[in-house]
């Protein structure tokens, strides 16, 4: 099927407050064509929370997401420093979150989990001192 | 019941007016952004201590109906500018969470 839009963003690393910029664009865009309110929602929060975690742990990176009809796809791609372990990760609670991040209310090793739980489908390619790809499905419905 | 009149009958404080027309249907309590992102309801009060900026972005993708402040928490101007800029609703009071879900419940 081909892309119906494809939308490219970058990600700052060094502004935390300004992340969160990507996702609320991707969230009106698909308010404007129309797509459903919880979807929306899945979507918006999958992709804040990556977000927020290529500002805290990679220094940035950049965001492609294309919306179809019936799926958004996205990946989220950073240089950063890789995950170590990534089903340490994915565990609730688990965060390696600086001090500072966390007085802002996140760190909560929150981020993976309820990515995966907003998403269909997602998949993490990451490589220590490389960088990390975050790929990301939610299925849609208009 | 909408958010206005929720605020005349809990007496809250309005930091920044969005659209007081929405519903309240139900109330969460939390200031760990990410938690809160991932459980708040749309459509819901959030009770928190956190007024940073984030703050703003994860009341948006949450779709909650407001933020209400408790126990006189601080509203950063960096947040104030962005809940103004996306007709996020903030409001404030004295009362602790507690105290304000205990109040809220009988309204909602």
């Amino acid at each position: 099927m081909s892309s119906a839009l494809h939308l490219h963003y970058e990600v700052s690393g060094e502004d935390f407050t300004r992340a969160g910029e990507a996702s609320s664009s991707v969230k009106k865009r698909l308010k404007s064509l129309g797509y459903d309110s919880d979807a929306i929602r899945r979507v918006a929060i999958a992709m804040y929370e990556a977000e927020i975690n290529m500002v805290i742990h990679a220094e940035g990176g950049y965001c492609d997401v294309d919306i179809y009809p019936d799926k958004v796809e996205i990946l989220l791609a950073d240089k950063g420093p890789g995950i170590p372990d990534v089903d340490k990760a994915m565990q609730e609670g688990f965060s390696t979150a600086p001090d500072n991040v966390r007085n802002l209310g996140f760190g909560a090793g929150m981020g993976l989990p309820n990515i995966k739980k907003y998403t269909d489908d997602m998949r993490i390619e990451t490589t220590i001192g490389v960088g990390t790809n975050l790929y990301l499905t939610v299925i849609v419905h208009k | 019941m909408t958010t206005k009149e929720i605020i005349g009958k809990l007496n809250l404080d309005t930091l920044v007016e969005g659209d007081l027309d929405r519903e309240v249907t139900s109330c969460y309590i939390g200031d760990l952004l990410s938690w809160v992102m991932g459980r708040a309801p749309e459509d819901s009060a959030w009770l928190t201590v956190m007024g940073n900026i984030n703050s703003i972005a994860v009341a948006t993708l949450a779709d909650v109906s407001c933020i209400i402040l408790v126990e006189n928490a601080a509203l950063d101007d960096d947040a104030r500018k962005k809940a103004e800029m996306h007709d996020v609703t903030i409001l404030r009071t004295e009362d602790n969470s507690y105290s304000l879900a205990l109040k809220l419940s009988e309204l909602i």
